[in-house]
């Protein structure tokens, strides 16, 4: 059974076809990296699964469930969480306090007006253990909008995290980084998929991100599939030099 | 859980204050009721805070509830049955009622068009209050009713003829609310309301029901608004439909901004600067005091955007 398959999907906004006919099946514990040149509409593909936009054509399948018409909070509970990508979190609160409001979440206790004892002290020591699996145990009581792009985005990718899911979208986690920030969020993403074999779907525009993380790669040119393959064959493939490597290179 | 001891520093000060005040109210030239007032107000602008500053979602209707409350008890002591317990409870019920009916029906406008709304829908009530003359005095308000004392069995409360009686009165069922409303947002659920204030985005991909919780938010903020406007009336022995109308939810933001609507004793401070600047210049200028209380607001959204309090924790930082 593959784990999430997408089939044919496409989104119109009025004339414009964002995205046209595009299908993916990722297996589970899979690393998925979606890459194009910008326009490629892999920001809209990534809407369509998460159920932010609505569909024109096609299916979700989560684990062989249609995922039509189901919203994207529910969506969280059946096991999505994602990363946006310009970073989501709650600026004004700190980082324990970022990381504290999903861990209370996933542990069903959001509607809740008191915590027991053994409640409390279990929330306290997941939020610990996040903040030291994300190396932001040493930032954990400082501001999330005062820290640096890095900090915010392995703070965001923390609060994904600490929903449990089994399903981790990234948008674009090194965007806008220079290089000791990428490798560090690199590194991240890397722990966590060799460590829970969490299945990952990455859209990513740095090269070196993608051939050091993805199993394979889907390829989108203006909203359609144009390869998959793993990184062997992606590198190998005519097209996508021509559309994409080659301008990148 | 760490102690915070500037913060607890500002709740010992602020409870001393309050419950000391009979004691020195008048050394300053005030009196009694004006302190009952700052109390009364400062519940309302806080239950409003506990939408507009903790959820981040400005109503410009809460004096509908308000109204409620007060039309709630005055209503009842004068048809019903003269009890003031009665009264408070059938008026913060009213506002609790309207508030979750109508709930369903905005929770999904955000920003200025969850304002329009709540404008709308409050002053349904306000044109209620003022054609239904027959039940309600219409324009005139509702007379010809009077607190009751209190009769707690093994003693009374003289809250008809002793102001400091009716102070305290007040001031327990503010410290009962107030507390209440903290225990809430260090909650988990209250947790969540901040969450939504600072990425509402990012709280829906954490798989909480924005729309709902902003509902119970908003029945949170109405009920307790409710009674305060309740013990307003209370205060007056009187209700007329001013304190339904929309200008009076103008207010109850007008405090919250003057105080700081991110402290949760902000609008308390901003309550107590708008009365006693109402009672002071009042009595100085006559009709003109709204324009020195324009001036003030302007002052504070110009120089200080967090209100006093936001300042004066700005200072204590610096």
């Amino acid at each position: 059974m593959s784990f999430l398959k997408v089939e044919n999907v496409s989104r119109h906004f009025g004339n414009l076809v964002a995205v046209d006919g595009v299908s993916m099946t990722v297996e589970p514990g899979e690393c998925r990296a979606v890459i194009g040149p910008n326009g490629a509409g892999k920001t809209t593909f990534f809407n369509l699964i998460t159920g932010m936009l609505g569909l024109t054509t096609g299916r979700v399948l989560l684990e062989d469930k249609d995922l039509a018409g189901i919203d994207p909070t529910h969506r969280v509970k059946l096991g999505m969480a994602r990363t946006f990508q310009i970073t989501e979190i709650f600026p004004e609160l700190t980082v324990s306090e970022n990381i504290r409001i999903p861990v209370e979440t996933a542990a069903g206790l959001s509607m809740k007006a008191r915590m027991s004892a053994s409640q409390r002290s279990g929330v306290r020591q997941r939020i610990d253990q996040l903040l030291e699996e994300g190396g932001l145990s040493r930032i954990a009581h400082r501001y999330a909008g005062e820290l640096s792009h890095g900090d915010q985005r392995a703070t965001e990718i923390m609060m994904a995290l600490a929903l449990n899911p089994r399903l981790l979208l990234l948008d674009e986690p090194t965007a806008g980084m220079g290089d000791d920030e990428t490798h560090a969020v690199a590194r991240l993403i890397k722990r966590i998929h060799r460590e829970s074999r969490m299945t990952i779907v990455l859209i990513e525009h740095d090269m070196r991100v993608v051939f050091n993380l993805a199993d394979k790669i889907t390829v989108l040119a203006e909203g359609r599939p144009l390869a998959e393959g793993t990184p062997a064959e992606i590198t190998a493939n005519a097209k996508v030099q021509a559309a994409y490597l080659g301008g990148a290179a | 859980m760490k102690f915070d001891l500037r913060q607890n520093a500002l709740n010992i000060v602020i409870w001393v204050l309050l419950i000391t005040m009979p004691a020195w109210m008048n050394a300053i030239g005030g009196y009694t009721q004006l302190g009952t007032q700052v109390v009364i107000m400062g519940l309302a602008a806080m239950a409003l805070n506990f939408l507009l500053g903790h959820t981040g979602v400005l109503s410009f209707g809460h004096a509908a509830y308000f109204g409620l409350g007060a039309y709630g008890v005055g209503m009842t002591i004068r048809y019903l049955d003269a009890s003031t317990p009665l009264g408070l409870l059938v008026g913060v019920l009213a506002g609790a009622v309207a508030a979750a009916l109508i709930g369903p029906l905005i929770v999904r406008r955000r920003g200025v068009y969850f304002a329009m709304v709540t404008i709308a829908f409050g002053q349904v009530f306000y044109f209620i209050a003022v054609r239904w003359n027959t039940v309600t005095g219409g324009d005139d308000g509702l007379t010809n009713w009077h607190r009751q004392n209190i009769d707690l069995g093994l003693f009374k409360i003289n809250i008809m003829d002793s102001a400091i009686h009716f102070y305290y009165f007040a001031l327990v069922i503010f410290a009962l609310a107030v507390g209440l409303m903290a225990s809430i947002l260090h909650s988990p659920f209250g947790r969540t309301l901040i969450a939504i204030r600072e990425n509402e985005r990012r709280t829906r991909f954490i798989g909480i029901n924005v729309n709902f919780h902003i509902w119970m938010s908003w029945l949170v903020s109405c009920t307790f608004m409710a009674l305060a406007g309740a013990l307003f009336a209370l205060q007056n022995n009187f209700v007329d439909p001013h304190s339904l109308y929309w200008t009076q939810s103008g207010i109850f933001v007008i405090m919250c901004v003057l105080g700081g609507m991110r402290s949760f004793w902000g609008p308390l401070v901003g309550a107590a600067i708008y009365v006693v600047l109402q009672d002071y210049l009042s009595s100085l200028v006559s009709d003109y005091w709204q324009f020195f209380i324009g001036l003030v607001f302007v002052a504070v959204v110009l120089f200080f955007p967090r209100g006093v309090m936001g300042m004066l924790r700005r200072r204590a930082v610096e």
